[in-house]
């Protein structure tokens, strides 16, 4: 990759480039997180139907066992990610604030890491239908943030065609590294997983995006398919929200989602790399969704990294093991662009969750930050990747004009990605401005 | 743990760009210092008393008003200081102070707090101003002293200190006595339009020349907004398409008729355009916001500001070119919003 090519690599229109912060852990091998004596194991850890619980208050479960079902076909079942007894289910906080429904499990002092509950299949024998079912089974849902269960993204209706799957290795949000370390230390598994999609959407082409800051996955993935010809990586522009899913397809392809739309309706599914690395290490032994990597990072952290965490682990757990130093902290659930903060240490890290970010006190926005009035600069303009005008949508805001942001401005193409209020020289905190008035709007319409 | 946690909730993004309108203001305030150093090097105390005398009404008028309004001290964004700043450039050296003082009233409440604050405003604030006195006092505003007359260190040009509300005294005389030899009284736009003489370029780009206080040397303007520029504090686009179009429309005209029109690098380095350019049509408030609006824009002023020298009244047309443009905005604005992503064209 020359010079030449790293200045006219493919990328989306506007978005920004925030400090990275990921040398701190991108050099790490990912290590493994002991159990906490408690896991938090919410019902609804997906988009969809919350899963229903099989189990009772006192019954005994071992490693892999489900202990949820799948309750509908947009949904999936849970795994008990240690062995133990289940202490109790019980109302939660959730990450985003609201009271859920979860599964208490107190943790046995000698639960093995051994997983002692398993369904292995052959996946050379499984037809594309299986492939969905044994994928649904797992429990398996999309890693990189957005949670949505993997078995429906795979199954494309009869009257859509795709021709290309797209794995989307950007890992755009400052401070995470999970999914590039994911890349070069388990890249067979990703390998393996991408083919198991490819037959589940019968698709012949898959191309794996990367961001240009992650060459050295780029080299273990190219060394990895030197004998594939159908799945190809390709480096795309640093760029803050390249890892969005429209903006990945548009540096890759070239095509744009239409506004409303999803990539399905342009012939393209994106996966997240951890997604398909999990499917391609899970599937073929037939091992339930219990754990996953998240990086520990930020500059409250005294050994950040990337961890292989069980899921259910309340994060003050793995503050305690990661070495924290307390004071007054923001703690954000993946990324710090569109991660959010949550209000208790007892939150559990959920299968969606991609990182663990702890901002203290010189990380944190002054909290006397000033709000000036718009100065009309235009640099929310040219950072927006939905091409929306942020400024005026703003100013409506304010207004209360909540229906014409959405009619006249696009209010409900915005992603929340975040781009709009970093930039913005007055500190107006535009995304939540968007995200109020979208949600009155939703109020009106129902 | 060492210290108890306390828990902080903020909401998404939890990361913010270091620039916020103070760093930028104070920046754009320093860029322009080396501007008023230079027309103080070029005309002595009067420049420097005009620049401070200016710059402090900017600043009581705000204040003034924030306070008969109930509202917050707004000084502290340094926007005042910079309208001040710029408005004294603009004015001739020789300004009886007290019209300055008008002029920083009439920029601040008719051209900000009137609209609502910073923000609001449609015009950029120090041309209001410079626009009001120049229709208020059309003779004061175009009576200039020659550059670097000797004894500028050591004494006021006379009209700086008339009284308020009285005529200052003309500069005719005492041109004559301090001038360097051949100085009539004008400047190289006015020679040019109403003479036909016309100044060797370079000394319009160095700015050793006559004129307004901050608008003769293109160089240090230059330099100053590429300052800004470079640090990402002033949007290079819009002096680069108003250069542009000045250049195009100059060019056009001295293309068809050079025994009529002057040369486009001479209407590009003289009179106020650099300063317009670099430090007024800039600024954000009354700018685009959008991408294709910035090009249009300085395009817009730049052909405007040839049209008004060439084929208006005055010798100057900088001043209404922005006004105009600061004017057209809003709709500009409207009809350049960028497509949403995924709006594809109907084919
Ligand atoms: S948060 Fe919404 S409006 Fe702001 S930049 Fe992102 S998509 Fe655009
Ligand atoms: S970034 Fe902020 S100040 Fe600038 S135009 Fe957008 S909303 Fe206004």
């Amino acid at each position: 990759m020359g010079f030449f090519s790293a200045i006219t690599r493919s990328s989306f229109s506007h978005g920004l480039h925030p400090p990275s912060h990921k040398a701190e852990t991108a050099g790490i091998p990912i290590k493994r997180m002991p159990f906490a004596p408690l896991l938090i194991i919410p019902l609804s850890q997906h988009i969809g139907a919350p899963s229903r619980c099989i189990v009772n208050k006192g019954d005994e479960v071992v490693r892999g066992q489900p202990i949820a079902d799948a309750s509908a076909a947009l949904s999936v079942p849970i795994h008990a990610p240690a062995t133990g007894r289940i202490k109790s289910i019980e109302q939660v906080t959730g990450a985003r604030g609201t009271m859920e429904t979860a599964i208490l499990l107190q943790v046995y002092d000698a639960s093995s890491q051994q997983v002692l509950w398993r369904n292995p299949v052959d996946p050379a024998s499984l037809s594309s239908e299986q492939i969905l079912q044994a994928i649904q089974d797992l429990g398996l849902v999309g890693l990189g943030g957005a949670a949505f269960p993997s078995h429906f993204k795979q199954r494309i209706p009869d009257d859509k065609m795709v021709d290309t799957l797209v794995i989307n290795g950007s890992e755009c949000e400052p401070y995470l590294t999970c999914d590039h370390r994911i890349m070069l230390e388990r890249p067979e598994h990703l390998i393996a997983g991408i083919k198991l999609a490819m037959r589940a959407t019968k698709t012949r082409r898959a191309i794996i995006g990367i961001e240009d800051n992650k060459m050295d996955a780029v080299n273990v993935l190219q060394k990895h398919l030197l004998n594939e010809e159908h799945i190809s990586v390709q480096a795309v522009k640093t760029k803050y929200p390249q890892g969005s899913e429209k903006m990945l397809i548009k540096s890759l392809l070239n095509r744009e989602v239409p506004a409303g739309g999803i990539p399905l309706d342009i012939g393209v599914v994106v996966n997240n790399v951890q997604t398909l690395s999990s499917l391609g290490q899970l599937l073929p032994v037939g091992e339930g969704l219990i754990e996953r990597v998240i990086t520990v990072t930020g500059p409250g952290i005294k050994h950040p990294g990337n961890y292989r965490v069980p899921v259910g682990t309340p994060i003050g757990f793995i503050l305690q093991q990661v070495g924290y130093s307390g004071g007054v902290n923001e703690f954000i659930l993946g990324g710090p662009m569109m991660g959010p903060a949550v209000s208790s240490l007892e939150t559990p890290i959920t299968k969606s969750c991609s990182g663990l970010l702890v901002l203290n006190e010189p990380g944190i926005q002054d909290e006397t930050r000033m709000i000036w009035p718009c100065i009309k600069c235009g640099r929310c303009v040219s950072a927006c990747p939905m091409h929306l005008n942020p400024a005026q949508l703003g100013l409506l805001a304010s207004a209360a004009e909540y229906q014409q942001m959405a009619d006249d401005y696009n209010l409900n193409h915005c992603f929340e990605c975040g781009c709009c209020s970093y930039i913005c020289p007055s500190n107006i905190p535009l995304v939540q401005y968007f995200r109020i008035a979208k949600a009155i709007n939703r109020e009106l319409a129902a | 743990m060492s210290k108890k946690p306390q828990v902080e909730l903020r909401t998404t993004p939890h990361l913010h760009a270091p620039q916020d309108v103070v760093v930028i203001m104070r920046n754009v305030v320093f860029a322009i210092l080396p501007i008023a150093a230079w027309s103080i090097w070029l005309f002595g105390l009067s420049a420097l008393m005009l620049l401070v005398i200016v710059t402090a009404s900017c600043l009581i008028t705000e204040r003034l008003f924030t306070m008969a309004n109930g509202q917050v001290n707004t000084l502290g964004d340094w926007s005042a200081i910079i309208t001040g700043l710029l408005l004294a450039l603009t004015l001739p050296p020789a300004f009886p102070l007290w019209m300055g003082v008008v002029a920083g009233f009439i920029a601040i409440s008719m051209g900000k707090v009137m609209f609502g604050g910073l923000g609001m405003n449609i015009f950029n604030p120090a041309l209001v101003g410079r626009a009001f006195v120049q229709a208020a006092f059309p003779v004061a505003i175009t009576s200039w002293t020659p550059a670097l007359f000797e004894e500028r260190f050591s004494q006021f040009i006379p009209s700086t200190f008339t009284a308020p509300f009285m005529i200052p005294v003309t500069l005719d005389n005492w041109n004559l006595q301090y001038a360097v030899d051949g100085f009539t009284g004008a400047t190289p736009l006015g020679l040019q339009k109403f003479d036909g003489i016309s100044t060797p370029v370079l000394d319009l780009f160095v700015g050793n020349s006559a004129g307004s206080s901050g608008e003769t040397s293109a160089l240090i303007i230059m330099c100053c907004g590429l300052y800004l520029a470079i640090r990402n504090m002033l949007d290079w686009r819009i002096p680069f398409y108003i250069m542009l179009g000045t250049l195009l429309t100059a060019g056009g005209f001295y293309y068809i008729n050079p025994q009529q029109y002057p040369e486009p690098l001479f209407m590009l380095f003289s009179g106020g355009l650099m300063l317009g350019a670099w430090f007024m049509a800039t600024d954000m408030v009354g700018s685009p916001v959008t991408p294709l609006g910035v090009v249009i824009y300085g395009l817009f002023i730049g052909f405007l500001t040839v049209i008004i020298r060439l084929f208006g009244g005055l010798s100057e047309g900088v001043m209404y070119a922005i006004l105009l443009a600061n004017a057209a905005t809003p709709l500009i604005d409207q009809y350049t919003t960028p497509k949403v992503f995924g709006h594809r064209k109907q084919s």
